[in-house]
């Protein structure tokens, strides 16, 4: 977080551009308030005047300080107030808050990320990083998994990054018409084809809880343990550092404890009804 | 001469099977490609064979009037296409298409009815196999009806 006297204390930030990624899902580029960074998988509140405030992952490059980037998908009320904005407005922002993947972690092993939907948003600065300091990890796999083709994020980098020798980038959707050339299925599918040495691999996870209760269970069989996977958890979030309990998930508040979590930390409660 | 046997042990679907049991089978098996865009089988034929996937990828896609062909599944190397030859009538459920050049054993499904009906012991093994991979398309089926990234999940 930023050395600010308060936090609770959003600062305006204007809206540089505002990319159009699905037919629900738009990035935004914001002008950074000063002396701002963020580690990948953090997040910040932002608040659309006179609407109300979302927790929201940065989803750009973390070497690039000129601009603050976050993916959206208008869901609900606050969400669908914010992709109605155009560049030339502005939001406030808070933040950036929370724990990160630990990316040092992952050092001298091999990498995979699983992504559903929207949580590619969290992973993207995570493959930024990855990228720009290549020669650091062993094999690396991106697994994406979302509903449709029409629903695909970030698409341009996605082509680029798949035409990597460097970097496996696997995308599978729930269904399609007979021209696509992909592949169709649960994101699962893509771990049991993913090259990696599981005794010396790092995975990080992001997406809809069943998702990742699904992949944690595939990843466990091909035989990583619980310490070797990270996940980045959602709950509802209001004050964001640790005040009000809004995000209370067991013991842990996710806004301060996570909200990326090594498994081992969380396992006693993940997947369990009513937490 | 040369037989099949060596690349079916190979197959992940056929790794836990027992040589002697392989042998058998061996018999029922054949050498196939499809260009990409080829068929392999349409919905509501006989099916009579199964096959390993070896290299390439096949569609399944299932064909609704209102929303033309749909893929409903993908399956590459290392994965088994067709399970519709274990189960009576014998008639496949979906239309395969290669959408890669695709590589493949076909094993012949009425030849492997007659093996496992002599050999009880071997059909359960197949059986074990063809479960556990139903399972899990199941399990994945499931999850892509649930539509868990939409917005109402
Ligand atoms: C740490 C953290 C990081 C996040 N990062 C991102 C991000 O990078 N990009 C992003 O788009 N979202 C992200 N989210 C989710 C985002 O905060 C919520 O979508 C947002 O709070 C919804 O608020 P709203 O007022 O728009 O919707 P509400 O009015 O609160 O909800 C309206 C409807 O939307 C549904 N809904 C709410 N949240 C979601 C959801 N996440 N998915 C599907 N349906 C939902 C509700 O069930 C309800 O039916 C993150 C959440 C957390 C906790
Ligand atoms: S949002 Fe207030 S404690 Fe986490």
């Amino acid at each position: 977080m930023l050395g600010r006297a308060n936090p609770m204390l959003p600062m305006i930030c204007g809206i540089e551009r505002v990319k159009r990624e699905t037919h629900d899902t738009f990035t935004f580029e914001l002008t950074p308030p000063c002396d701002y960074s963020f580690a990948p998988g953090q997040f910040n509140m932002l608040y659309v005047f006179g609407v109300g405030e979302v927790a929201i992952s940065v989803s750009g490059d973390p070497s690039k300080k000129e601009a603050l980037v976050h993916t959206i998908r208008a869901v609900g009320s606050v969400t669908k107030a914010i992709c109605k904005l155009k560049g030339g407005g502005s939001v406030g922002v808070r933040g950036a808050f929370g724990s990160d993947w630990q990316i040092d972690k992952a050092v001298g092993k091999d990498v995979v990320l699983v992504a559903g939907g929207i949580g590619l948003a969290p992973l993207r600065p995570v493959i930024y990083h990855i990228l720009a300091n290549r020669a650091e990890f062993g094999r690396v796999s991106v697994l994406y998994g979302t509903r449709t083709t029409g629903d695909l994020v970030f698409r341009r980098e996605i082509e680029q990054w798949r035409g990597r020798f460097d970097l496996d980038f696997e995308v599978t959707v729930d269904t399609a018409s007979a021209d696509w050339r992909g592949d169709v299925g649960f994101v699962t599918t893509l771990i049991r084809k993913a090259s990696f040495d599981p005794l010396e691999t790092v995975a990080m996870l992001c997406g809809p809880e069943i998702m990742m209760r699904f992949s944690i269970a595939e990843l466990k069989k091909l035989g990583l343990t619980s310490e070797q996977i990270f996940v980045s958890m959602e709950r509802n979030m209001k004050c964001a550092v640790g005040f009000c309990g809004h995000c209370q998930f067991g013991p842990a508040f996710v806004c301060r404890d996570g909200p990326v979590f090594r498994l081992d930390h969380l396992e006693p409660l993940f997947g369990k009804h009513e937490i | 001469m040369e037989t099949l046997e060596p690349i079916l042990a190979e197959h992940p679907f056929f790794r836990e099977l027992a040589r002697p049991d392989l042998h058998l089978l061996v018999g029922c098996a054949s050498n196939v490609v499809f260009e990409a865009g080829t068929t392999i089988f349409r919905e509501g034929e006989d099916a009579d064979s199964f096959y390993l996937i070896r290299q390439g990828k096949v569609a399944l896609e299932a064909e609704s009037p209102e929303r033309h062909s749909v893929i409903v599944q993908t399956l590459g190397k290392g994965e088994v296409l067709g399970w519709s030859w274990l189960v009576p009538p014998y008639h496949w459920c979906f239309d395969a298409k290669a959408v890669d050049l695709t590589r493949a054993i076909a094993l012949n499904g009425k030849c492997l009815r007659e093996k496992c009906d002599e050999n009880p012991r071997l059909g359960y093994e197949l059986l074990k196999g063809f479960a556990r991979i139903m399972a899990e398309r199941l399990q994945a089926a499931r999850m892509q009806m649930l539509d868990i990234y939409g917005t109402n999940t």
